[in-house]
């Protein structure tokens, strides 16, 4: 049982590794600190950094989200440690 | 009908809405009124979060500031949704597991310390606090812009409604009538938002329209128009940024991690039925706050626009209706320093004649663009709606911090459930009429203080319940010191600067180039290092708490409560 336990915790921050450098590099990276050489790249009226800063960001934080869900929800019931109705 | 008529007609409505859903949904327990007995479903708790945490400056000042900042306003946009993708991974499930009733439970449990949990309570009630006198202050703009009644009968009628929700109803009716406001809310900023974007580009959807071409049929980009705009008149280009990349990089990462600290926030993700229902609440509750917040920073590309375009040189009797509406309420300045009675908007400002506050740009907005009168009331209803169940939700975390966790975990352990609901009440009716007070004579340094609840919660909360969660090691003494040495550097930063010595508060005097606003993150980088290290040269904490650790980490049996023993 122990291992088993450690086990989905190990994986659990390994997803939570992936997620958050993900969250890291929408924002912090194409956001602000490469901002200025994405935007020399242009998508319609859209200078690409100044678009991550102020609208691609937040969509990926909710995408996020929403994987992290997906994929919790299938690691506890694969450790048989999800919540019984 | 005129736009008062309309006003008051929308607002009355409204109201009657949100009066309505709290009798339907009293609260007869403590469980009811500190977290709606547990039982929110995931999609309407996520709406409530979001109401909850868009305040009056969500909806009133931010898409002014970003019209004002440009691509600096980013770290509001940022700032203000990313700490949720933290709150979700990293916090809400785990307080979910835990299963109590506040953020000071957690930690007073977490490190078997009553010091801790003071400490805690402190912070919460100081944070709240400072938040709270803000969406008063939001309250009083509209009603004494839109419904010219004073401020003061405002401000009054305000403090009723959230008096008799959130005393009455406790979390239970402040939950469900924060699902009414985010309705009325989100409707009140995306109907003008799109109206204005078909104007201006001929595209429905504002998000896209703002990076369209203008609708006069010139081809032009918006966003170049309005760069090219911005350069004519002397002001920076608008998708240009003016701070350091430094600066930008710590705020952003203070608001974030703020959020994610802020207890009016995290007490939301106690009220849903089971751990998972915590994480897909945060993922809506999110969505929800994404469709304000990727709308805001359209309008504030339109409004700029627009504003330029209607006030530049244009002689001054013939200026527009809006201007004089405004005027008369002291947020537009005009000087005629030249003499030409025509109105100079330039960057330059010893040339310059016209003093806009920030704050009106969203309120004034649909009058610049000349939308309908209901419209106009409209948005004067979603204001009040998103400064009322911001203000509800944080009189809550007041009245619950000081009867569960001074109350009945501090000073008086053996008073009952039914005392402990009246302590409740009573405390949240106290609230009320101090936030009244600060919405009546409001302090001159609410926005100042705002940077000071964002990096206390960051400096302090966040820090203690990730390292509570993620590592067993941690005990009370690193803890506590963390905390202590995160809030009393940030603390002595903000007030250094804001109120001490404000002639010094400029670039060349910050720490590394990290303005006041962004400081909390070094204060939480400092809580993080001190805690550690401290932890690692005194005693592990007990295995009744390293179990505990274990327990919270995984979903099962999160229907029961966790009471340990230390």
């Amino acid at each position: 049982m122990q291992s088993t336990r450690q086990r989905y915790w190990r994986k659990n921050l390994q997803y939570l590794a992936v997620l958050l450098t993900i969250w890291f590099a929408v924002s912090y990276g194409c956001g602000i600190l490469f901002v200025d050489a994405l935007d020399t790249v242009r998508i319609g009226g859209f200078k690409l950094g100044f678009w991550f800063a102020q609208q691609g960001a937040i969509y990926v934080f909710v995408l996020l989200i929403f994987v992290y869900v997906f994929l919790m929800n299938r690691l506890d019931r694969a450790h048989d440690v999800d919540e019984v109705e | 009908m005129t736009v008062q008529a309309w006003t008051f007609v929308l607002v009355g409505i409204s109201f009657a809405l949100y009066i309505g859903v709290a009798i339907w949904s009293r609260a007869s327990s403590t469980g009811e009124f500190y977290v709606a007995g547990g039982r929110v479903p995931p999609v309407l708790n996520g709406m409530a979060t979001a109401a909850d945490w868009m305040s009056a400056a969500s909806f009133i000042s931010m898409a002014g500031l970003i019209a004002f900042m440009g691509r600096d306003g980013s770290v509001y946009l940022m700032g203000w949704t990313g700490g949720y993708v933290l709150l979700a991974l990293l916090l809400a499930p785990y307080l979910r597991k835990f299963g109590k009733f506040t953020v000071p439970d957690f930690v007073g449990d977490r490190y078997y310390s009553q010091t801790a949990r003071f400490v805690a309570v402190l912070c919460a009630i100081f944070v709240s606090f400072t938040y709270v006198a803000g969406q008063m202050r939001g309250v009083g703009i509209v009603f004494s812009r839109f419904l010219e009644i004073g401020v003061t009968p405002g401000v009054l009628i305000g403090m009723g409604i959230v008096f008799f929700y959130a005393v009455l109803g406790g979390m239970k009716g402040i939950t469900y009538t924060q699902v009414a406001q985010y309705c009325v809310l989100i409707f009140a900023y995306l109907v003008p938002a799109i109206f204005i974007s078909m104007l201006m580009t001929g595209n429905v959807v504002p998000q896209i329209g703002f990076g369209g071409t203008m609708a006069d049929g010139s081809g032009v980009y918006l966003l170049d128009a309005l760069d090219g705009l911005s350069r004519e008149l002397g002001f920076d280009a608008y998708t240009d940024g003016r701070k350091g990349t430094l600066d930008v990089f710590f705020i952003t990462a203070a608001l974030m991690v703020g959020t994610a600290g802020l207890p009016h926030v995290i007490v939301r993700f106690y009220t849903v039925p089971r751990v998972s229902a915590a994480r897909s609440s945060a993922g809506w509750a999110l969505v929800f706050i994404a469709l304000l917040y990727t709308t805001a920073p359209a309008v504030a590309a339109f409004a700029r626009t627009n504003m330029l375009n209607t006030v530049s040189e244009v002689p001054y009797t013939q200026a527009p209706g809006w201007f004089k509406n405004w005027e008369t309420t002291g947020l537009i300045e005009f000087d005629d320093k030249n003499g030409d009675g025509l109105i100079q908007y330039v960057g330059d400002a010893a040339r310059n004649e016209l003093t806009i506050d920030r704050d009106i740009m969203v309120l004034a907005n649909p009058e610049i663009a000349r939308l309908p009168n209901w419209v106009i009331g409209l948005v004067a209803a979603g204001g009040l709606a998103a400064a009322l169940s911001t203000a509800a939700g944080l009189l809550l975390v007041i009245s619950t911090s000081v009867a569960h966790d001074l109350f009945k975990k501090g000073f008086l352990p053996h008073i009952s459930e039914r005392t402990e609901l009246l302590t409740a009440r009573i405390t949240a009716g106290i609230a009320v009429c101090i936030a009244g007070y600060f919405g009546i004579n409001p302090p001159g340094f609410v926005a100042q203080v705002v940077a000071f609840a964002f990096g206390l919660a960051a400096a302090s909360f966040f820090p203690a319940i990730i390292m509570g969660i993620f590592t067993k090691r941690m005990n009370k003494y690193g803890a506590i010191t963390g905390m202590l040495v995160g809030i009393v550097f940030t603390a002595a930063y903000i007030i250094f600067f804001k109120f001490i010595a404000p002639e010094l508060n400029s670039e060349d005097h910050w720490f590394l180039g990290i303005s006041p606003e962004g400081i909390g993150t070094v204060g939480m980088l400092l809580n993080f290092t001190v805690a550690i290290a401290v932890s690692r040269l005194t005693p592990a904490p007990p295995v009744s708490i390293q179990e505990f650790v274990e327990e919270i980490r995984i979903p099962r049996g999160s229907g029961e409560s966790h009471e340990v023993s230390a």
